[in-house]
């Protein structure tokens, strides 16, 4: 079953590479829903970090809670700041003119950026914040260039610059290129990295709350399946040894 | 029970129905694998009615709701996800189905006299699915449901004269908007799936008049037995039943894989853009229809004027309609045809999914001229068929078909 599913899984990977972009090569994010560990550190990164600026306005907290383990007076007390209902969604009191008037843009609501994006763009483009005096928030983003954000998490990962290189281009010129970032605190760095794991653990398991149960369900149906082929199978031989 | 049947019997004809299409239906005994996907169309389309009522229980035909009612289906409704699961798989599932069917069809001359005319029936509920599988896929009104509709619709306005207003008019407004959700939902959950199920009535009729083609291409009502019944014939009730029911079941694991597991089947049926809502302000990077629309997509961007264009891709589907006409080979299925009829369809089959595949890249020079080269030979299999299909030295064809008892 196991080997199935693997070279099942293979086949839908290999059909997903057309579908990246941006020219930056994305790290991947090893998401695992199953580290209920770490979908609490990302919740409690969210709700700090993030549900400030963005919303989340399909996750309900009674029902992140129930997923994540815990209690709704746990919930209330550590993760809830701008409701007042556990049954709520996770909306912002920010205004979008104000939004708008700030960043330039509407921040994007994150129920579903996961699976708009894919779990290792959001990882990578978390980790790819860097120093560039030229935009309002004094970073600019390898991923997502000339992002309206700032780098919201600067103080856990520490400022990042941009080493360059010289590169021959199409045009036969000479051009400065970002070969690579250097993190200016490399324990800082490696601690960050963590930090993103879980909120991108979080945000894998937000874009779809049914994914802790479908697979689940998914080995049951298949087993189910496979007894019924049994049956149908032996059926049908039986019937078709009078066909001659 | 016999009382109460011969009391119906009187006024319906109940047993009659039964035994014409089920339990006297004789059908050659010697299907294979290729005739699963008759009866497995049957299965996806009961699959996405019955999930397609619950998922109108719970969303919104509304631009201001629909994103997020469909993310509602997905959260708060019980079992939500799974429903929407299997619709979404269901329909591109509904399109592998199809499209086996139809090869099926093309390999063994099953759209040769005297099942012309089921062929041509075929051919409408293959229209259908296609409009149905695009007014659905604006629904969720994510940004490809939204760009995707922008861009097929406005292939209409390549028309002369009345194109512009027939656009207009299809929308109910002059971009994608609210009047176009509602009516796209209106003919998805009533309009088509009616002419869907009636379509596929008349496909069935039509089938058990004729009798079913098999891989031999042999009609066994030439050879029959003294009570009437063809030598080579099997009621389709209980032997073609139970052989299904292993069919649909093996089928059934390979759809379960896909909901359980690969939902959106890496990109291939859930697009990755239509997680972002609709915004008519913002154009995503590149617009692709799902896969099974891609061969002509791929054969609508190679052509370089827009309305010749639109006219090569109807021309794409068209030419299927008259393919019974365009076969002039002395025998029916492939496996006594000649080799030109044979490298034909190879080389058919790999331009239609080379196009299948163009249609979903950007349109680089090189990918432009590689789908001109394939949407040539595609109109090429047909078109030159009346000639090669007529010369092709083809094998004799037994009297009997050919069947190995199991």
């Amino acid at each position: 079953m196991k080997k199935i599913l693997s070279l099942f899984a293979g086949l839908v990977l290999s059909a997903n590479s057309f579908a990246a972009g941006g020219g930056v090569p994305l790290q991947s994010a090893n998401v695992d829903l199953s580290d209920t560990a770490s979908l609490q550190r990302g919740a409690s990164l969210f709700v700090n970090y993030c549900l400030s600026c963005h919303s989340a306005k399909f996750m309900r907290y009674n029902r992140m809670g129930k997923d994540l383990g815990l209690t709704d007076e746990q919930v209330k007390e550590n993760l809830m700041f701008a409701s007042e209902k556990v049954g709520e969604t996770m909306d912002i009191a920010m205004r979008p003119e104000d939004a708008e008037n700030w960043f330039g843009v509407l921040p994007p609501d994150l129920s579903v950026i996961d699976r708009a994006r894919g779990s290792d763009w959001v990882y990578t483009y978390l980790l790819s914040f860097y120093e560039d005096e030229s935009r309002p928030w004094g970073v600019n983003n390898l991923v997502f260039k000339d992002v309206g954000m700032p780098h919201v998490f600067w103080e856990r990962q520490g400022a990042q610059k941009a080493v360059y290189k010289t590169e021959m281009g199409h045009d036969g010129k000479e051009h400065q290129v970002i070969a690579s970032l250097e993190p200016a605190d490399p324990a800082k760095h490696e601690a960050y990295k963590n930090d993103v794991q879980d909120l991108v653990n979080f945000l894998a398991y937000m874009g779809e709350p049914a994914k802790l149960q479908r697979y689940d369900l998914g080995k049951k149906v298949l087993l189910f399946l496979l007894l019924m082929f049994v049956v149908a199978y032996l059926l049908k031989k039986e019937y078709w040894r009078d066909v001659k | 029970m016999d009382k109460l049947v011969a009391w119906i019997d009187r006024r319906y004809p109940m047993s009659k129905l039964w035994n014409e299409h089920l339990a006297e239906y004789y059908a050659p005994k010697n299907f294979n694998f290729w005739y699963f996907f008759g009866s497995l169309a049957l299965v996806v389309l009961v699959i996405q009615i019955l999930s397609g009522i619950f998922l109108t229980m719970n969303y919104k035909p509304d631009a201001e709701m629909a994103f997020a009612s469909v993310e509602y289906i997905m959260r708060d409704v019980e079992w939500g996800w799974l429903i929407r699961y299997m619709h979404s798989t269901g329909a591109s599932l509904f399109f592998v189905v199809i499209y086996l069917h139809m090869f099926r069809g093309l390999m063994y001359g099953s759209y040769r006299s005297p099942r012309e005319l089921l062929w041509v029936i075929g051919m409408f509920l293959y229209l259908a699915l296609m409009a149905e599988a695009f007014m659905g896929y604006l629904l969720p009104w994510g940004q490809m449901s939204f760009w995707g509709a922008q861009v097929i619709i406005s292939l209409f306005g390549a028309i002369p004269f009345v194109g512009d207003s027939l656009a207009l008019w299809i929308r109910g407004d002059f971009v994608i908007a609210d009047a176009t959700l509602n009516r796209f939902f209106a003919f998805h959950v009533i309009l088509v799936p009616l002419i869907l199920v009636m379509l596929v009535a008349v496909h069935i009729i039509a089938l058990h008049e004729v009798g079913s083609n098999n891989p031999d291409g042999v009609e066994i009502k030439k050879n029959k037995n003294a009570d009437g019944i063809p030598v080579d014939g099997i009621p389709f009730h209980p032997y073609y039943s139970v052989k299904d029911i292993v069919g649909v079941v093996v089928f059934l694991m390979v759809f379960s894989m896909i909901v359980f597991f690969a939902p959106e089947f890496g990109g291939w049926f859930l697009e990755k853009d239509n997680f972002i809502p609709a915004d008519p302000l913002k154009t995503p990077e590149h617009i692709v229809p799902l896969w099974y629309f891609t061969p002509f997509y791929a054969i609508l961007r190679a052509v370089p004027d827009k309305f010749l264009g639109v006219v090569a891709m109807g021309g794409a589907i068209a030419v299927l309609f008259i393919l019974p006409w365009l076969d002039r080979s002395p025998v029916k299925s492939m496996r006594y045809k000649g080799p030109l009829f044979k490298i034909a369809t190879f080389i058919f089959v790999i331009s239609f999914i080379a196009l299948g595949y163009l249609g979903t890249q950007p349109a680089t020079e090189l990918f432009t001229d590689m789908a001109r080269l394939f949407s040539i030979l595609y109109f090429a299999y047909f078109l030159l068929m009346p000639f090669y299909s007529a010369i092709d030295k083809t094998k004799p064809v037994p009297d009997r078909v050919t069947f190995k008892a199991h």
